[in-house]
């Protein structure tokens, strides 16, 4: 026998297992293998000790499904698992996730500094419908990391951005805005729809609260729309005076403070005390089973979108009617290397380019392509393609389409996962009408 | 709450409800590396219905001053200067894991003062792996991470928490690395694998004591558990199935229904 000693290894599950099983004890569920759709709105009381025990947060359970419901509640661990966060907090839209993190940290002035690149409806929602509440947001673009330092003042409460901008693939340098935000005793919010934690684990790089829009990769199949909000658990909300709604007794709750009493999950249980309690927005049974369907098969599908992905990016580089593409795998890509870094399972499968023609071009392709969906979507198992200029950020005007990176000829594509022969055929069909957009036009 | 023992700050929660010196004190002891956050579902329950309930932050630990103490000798000590400290001359103790020790040993050198004892996850000894003690003390990661691992049993890998949308290994793992690792679970490990008083102190407990243990639990098995209960006369026993070391996440609905019986019949709320 050897003396060597053998080396200890924690073996808690992997990535892939916990896809399939976090967050679920069938033993607890009538044995049943499947998670149960607890289609219910409340949940009866064993008495009333036992009734008061739950309102005042004294014993875990349910109460009412606009709080909380079984179901959802392993689509919140599993999810919280797979990001290595502490809780998670499933909303009814990537959208409803947004809001809700903003009102849980945040009151009638106070500040947020906030990338520029961003989902259109994101954009409206910092820029028109938070000073609504009294929320001012000042806009940074994803690359300028010095402007985020300089952009952070008295009153602000946090930076916000997506990871991997929509529509354009600027990459916030995570790490070092985190530093930013850190040093400011600010929290760094990131919405990381696009990777997915199979391809980047925001928390590893300083992140402190994580958004999806459950709607797309995570669930992947284009049927159910959900959001979450993840939290990291590191986050020191007592390290200054900036945070008092969750270090200071609070009203709501007999005098309770989310900071000293729930600690690595304080962010979490005020969303949920608080933020579903008054606004609700809360994420139906079946649509959380729906996602934790896609959710068992996320590494699988996410191998072959970003796989896919960069055959099209190869496709589209060579192909004479583009003019420019724009995806983190490409070498020239501005953000190439950070992108090794951040994204080392794979660089994504959102691509943007630009059609040669412009405007009048885009449109012909995108009115000619047959097995590419044109929608208002990504992150479906589907290839989709859109023109953002006159659809997800039409809201905008010239100089906000500008600041936020878009251009009249870019087309925005989430690559599928349907045959990678069969995406390119049926864009050689979107490419030859642009070409000839009157003549398809008039046909 | 705040106050200062041996001229440290103390930081205890106090489950939500402000401290009344008329009500009963319960004092709640952490595990190795661990914070008052780990009772939760315990302590509210408690400061709600006629109890002080006191989930202290160990000294070094949480949002406690001072720096870890480095023997379970001192700990007892110390849990007795925080009963004098608040201004009580009683208390009932809740240990889990290491705090076990300490409460056991407080319990022996205090019989006076302590009206009943529960332990979560005791034995009268608690030797550690040297690797794991290595690992600790050079304030490595991975210490956590096995600790996280051999604490949880096979149900709890999956989760399930009661509170839904917490997931318990990543909380635990991260209350376990709020400050150094080796300034905390390192000294603590130390400490535990030091102790050999264990059986001795447990001899000389004379009040009501319950032990709560755990079929799945690696850390402080089931028949180490009873071991130590047999030697504490009337001690009471319960046995959680499919449940780990970290009961009081894992199966904490039971663990709290099986405490509030315990402490209520033997050491009465304040009524009313």
């Amino acid at each position: 026998m050897s003396d060597k000693k053998k080396e200890l290894k924690p073996n808690t599950y992997k990535f892939d297992t916990l896809s399939l099983h976090a967050g679920y004890q069938p033993h607890k569920n009538a044995g049943s293998r499947q998670v149960p759709i607890y289609q219910t709105t409340s949940y009866l009381f064993d008495d009333v000790d036992h009734a008061a025990a739950l309102f005042n947060l004294e014993r875990g359970g349910h109460i009412y499904s606009r709080i909380s419901n079984p179901t959802v509640g392993v689509l919140e661990e599993r999810v919280a698992s797979l990001e290595g966060g502490t809780a998670a907090l499933a909303t009814s839209s990537g959208m409803s996730a947004i809001f809700l993190a903003v009102m849980t940290l945040c009151e009638a002035g106070d500040h947020l500094v906030v990338s520029s690149q961003l989902y259109g409806g994101t954009v409206n929602l910092f820029r028109l419908t938070l000073p609504k509440f009294g929320i001012k947001c000042t806009f940074v673009k994803p690359r300028d990391t010095e402007g985020f330092k300089k952009a952070i003042q008295k009153n602000t409460k946090g930076i916000f951005g997506e990871l991997v901008g929509n529509p354009g693939n600027e990459i916030m340098n995570m790490p070092e805005i985190a530093k930013i935000a850190h040093e400011a005793g600010i929290p760094l919010m990131v919405d990381a729809t696009y990777q997915t934690p199979y391809l980047c684990k925001p928390f590893e790089h300083g992140a402190d609260i994580v958004i999806h829009s459950l709607t797309k990769w995570m669930a992947g199949h284009g049927s159910s729309m959900a959001g979450i909000l993840v939290e990291g658990g590191k986050f020191d909300w007592m390290q200054n005076d900036k945070f008092p709604t969750m270090t200071k007794p609070y009203e709501g709750y007999h005098g309770l403070s989310f900071a000293e009493e729930f600690g690595p999950t304080a962010f979490t249980m005020k969303a949920r005390a608080e933020g579903m309690r008054d606004f609700g927005p809360c994420l139906s049974p079946q649509n959380a089973w729906n996602v934790l369907q896609g959710i068992e098969t996320l590494s699988v599908r996410m191998k072959k979108h970003c796989s896919n992905a960069e055959e099209m990016v190869k496709y589209l580089m060579n192909h004479e009617s583009v003019a420019w593409v724009s995806h983190p795998s490409v070498p020239d890509h501005p953000d190439h290397e950070l992108a090794k870094k951040l994204l080392p399972n794979g660089r994504g499968s959102m691509i943007a380019f630009g059609i040669k023609g412009g405007k009048e071009a885009g449109v012909a392709f995108i009115n000619n392509v047959k097995l590419a969906s044109h929608l208002a979507n990504v992150g479906d198992t589907r290839t989709l393609v859109i023109h953002p200029a006159s659809g997800t950020h039409s809201q905008m005007d010239e100089a906000t389409l500008k600041f936020a990176g878009l251009s009249h000829d870019m087309i925005r594509l989430s690559v599928g996962i349907e045959d990678i022969d069969d995406i390119k055929n049926d864009f050689e069909v979107g490419f030859r009408a642009a070409r000839k957009p009157r003549l398809v036009s008039n046909q | 709450m705040k106050f200062k023992v041996n001229n440290n700050e103390v930081y205890a929660s106090t489950g939500g409800r402000p401290f009344d010196k008329k009500k009963p004190l319960i004092i709640f002891v952490h595990g190795s590396g661990l914070t008052h956050m780990t009772w939760v579902l315990q302590t509210r329950y408690f400061a709600f219905h006629g109890y002080n309930a006191l989930a202290i932050d160990l000294p070094g630990h949480g949002l406690s001053g001072g720096e870890s103490l480095k023997s379970i000798e001192e700990m007892a000590d110390w849990v007795n200067a925080v009963i004098d400290a608040v201004g009580h001359k009683e208390a009932s103790l809740v240990g889990h894991s290491q705090g076990c020790l300490v409460t056991i040993e407080c319990t022996a050198r205090y019989p006076d003062k302590i009206k009943t004892l529960s332990l979560m996850g005791g034995a009268g000894a608690i030797p550690m792996n040297p690797q794991l003690l290595s690992l600790a003390e050079n304030n490595d990661p991975k210490a956590v991470d096995l600790m996280m691992d051999w604490a949880h049993g096979p149900a709890g890998h999956f989760g399930g928490h009661p509170v839904p949308g917490l997931y318990h290994i990543n909380t635990g793992t991260m209350l376990a690395k709020s400050r150094t690792i080796q300034n905390t679970l390192g000294v603590d490990f130390r400490a535990c694998d030091n102790y050999k008083n264990g059986f001795e102190a447990a001899k000389k407990v004379k009040c009501p004591t319950l032990s709560i243990l755990a079929t799945d639990d690696k850390m402080c098995p089931v028949k180490e558990g009873k071991k130590l209960a047999a030697l504490i006369d009337g001690s009471q026993v319960d046995i959680i199935d499919n449940c780990g070391h970290m009961m009081l996440l894992e199966e904490a609905d039971r663990v709290l229904t099986v405490l509030k019986k315990f402490i209520t019949t033997n050491y009465p709320p304040l009524s009313s």
